[in-house]
């Protein structure tokens, strides 16, 4: 019986998937294909807890819902509601199908041959087997940090090469002239030290649980752009050459801390056993308030005020209250 | 006994959430949909998470859930009023 309702459930969420997806592309509409883009993204995470992969649903909730959503709403205020029809030629649109349902062909022959065809042989369990020898006991946060931490330290460069691009495009989006409701503004005043404290503590549980840099990273810039949306009025100097050396924190320490691996074990990033735990979460709490800081000048869409001159003078108009 | 309660609240807290839903898509303003998405949807979700703290006690996750519960109408409260807010603005400016 339990049987046959989760392949009901399965099939529901799959069809909704399917569905949200198809109408995020078909809608005209801009505002509505952003707003369908959030929930599919919020249903995505629902499938993911379904797989049994907490970590990735705890990332794509805050990511790809909470910030790619207030990213995707902020930068397309200026866009007319209507996109106009473009023409598009038929021989182009039958390629584009085309090669999308050759795609979809071959990754689901790879997953059903992976699945059923293979003799099986994973990886999973000799990582299983050295989990304990990594200083976690949460095998995601053991592979991200300890077995593949090469690819968490590109991965930290592609962020800040992203936010570096942004920075030199653009100046900072303007805030609109109305003045923010009371209500929000009271709220933010207890959201945002609730939001920072569970940002800490998901990074510090993410040793034994689900958690992470990535997703408290992600929520300690939610809760800096909900208090930009609040604090229109007040004036507030941020030190742009904190904001600077943030941004950078993440890699630095990454590199530092694999450099000096380098100069005990003679391999970058391997990690003295010893003290590995306490290593992983040195390098994870850097990269949260890089990536918090990352993400949040990501959404001011540029450079705040006086960005030129950070080294010397403090920014004339902020709003990016980095109280730590 | 308690298991039946758990399963009954659940079952309303559903009921209540496709009404909420129902009200989303057929009420004709964005005023009375609001109503609709911000009562019904927070009626439900307190069925729903008392049907779960019925059906597994744990004293630490009881008080997520309800913390859970609080944030999620709370914001939800906040966002609503954000919503109307705008909307009655721009109506005003309209006219």
């Amino acid at each position: 019986m339990t049987e046959i309702l989760w392949l009901v459930f399965d099939l529901t969420l799959l069809i909704l998937l399917l569905a949200l997806a198809w109408l995020t592309c078909a809608t005209r509409d801009v505002m509505r294909a952003v707003t369908l883009f959030i929930a599919f993204g919020l249903l995505l995470a629902i499938v993911w807890a379904r797989l049994n992969a907490p970590d990735l649903a705890l990332a794509e909730a805050v990511i790809g819902a909470g910030i790619s959503g207030a990213l995707l709403l902020s930068s397309i205020k200026d866009y007319p509601s209507k996109q106009p029809d473009r023409k598009q030629s038929r021989v182009m649109e039958g390629m584009i199908n085309v090669m999308t349902l050759a795609l979809t062909g071959i990754m689901s022959w790879a997953a059903w041959h992976a699945l059923e065809i293979s003799d099986g042989v994973r990886l999973s369990e000799q990582v299983y087997a050295q989990v304990p020898a990594s200083g976690v006991s949460n095998p995601v946060t053991a592979v991200l940090l300890n077995f593949r931490a090469y690819d968490t330290l590109l991965e930290l460069a592609v962020v800040l090469v992203a936010v570096l691009t942004i920075l030199t495009l653009n100046e900072k989006r303007p805030r609109a002239p109305e003045i923010p409701a009371a209500l929000l503004q009271s709220m933010t005043r207890w959201m945002v030290p609730v939001l920072v404290i569970m940002a800490g503590y998901i990074l510090w549980v993410g040793a034994h649980a689900p958690g992470g840099a990535f997703q408290a990273g992600a929520m300690l810039a939610a809760a800096m752009i909900l208090q930009q949306l609040a604090n229109t009025s007040m004036q507030r100097n941020i030190n742009l050459l904190l904001v600077r050396i943030l941004l950078v924190m993440g890699i630095f320490t990454f590199v530092l801390v694999g450099l000096w691996m380098m100069s005990l074990n003679d391999d970058f990033l391997a990690y003295e056993p010893a003290w590995s735990g306490s290593l992983i979460l040195i390098i994870e709490a850097a990269a949260t308030l890089s990536i918090a800081t990352a993400l949040t000048l990501a959404y001011m869409g540029g450079r705040p005020a006086g960005w030129e001159n950070a080294n010397k003078t403090r920014s004339s108009t902020a709003e990016d209250g980095e109280a730590l | 006994m308690i298991d039946a309660l758990a399963i009954v609240s659940i079952f309303c807290g559903l009921f209540f959430f496709l009404s909420g839903s129902i009200g989303l898509l057929r009420l004709p303003d964005l005023f009375s949909r609001l109503h609709a998405l911000a009562k019904a949807d927070n009626v439900g979700l307190a069925l729903i998470t008392l049907g779960i703290i019925l059906i597994e006690p744990d004293p630490v996750n009881d008080i997520k859930l309800v913390a859970t519960w609080l944030l999620v109408m709370a914001s939800s409260a906040i966002s609503s009023h954000l919503i109307a807010r705008h909307a009655l603005r721009e109506s005003r400016d309209n006219d």
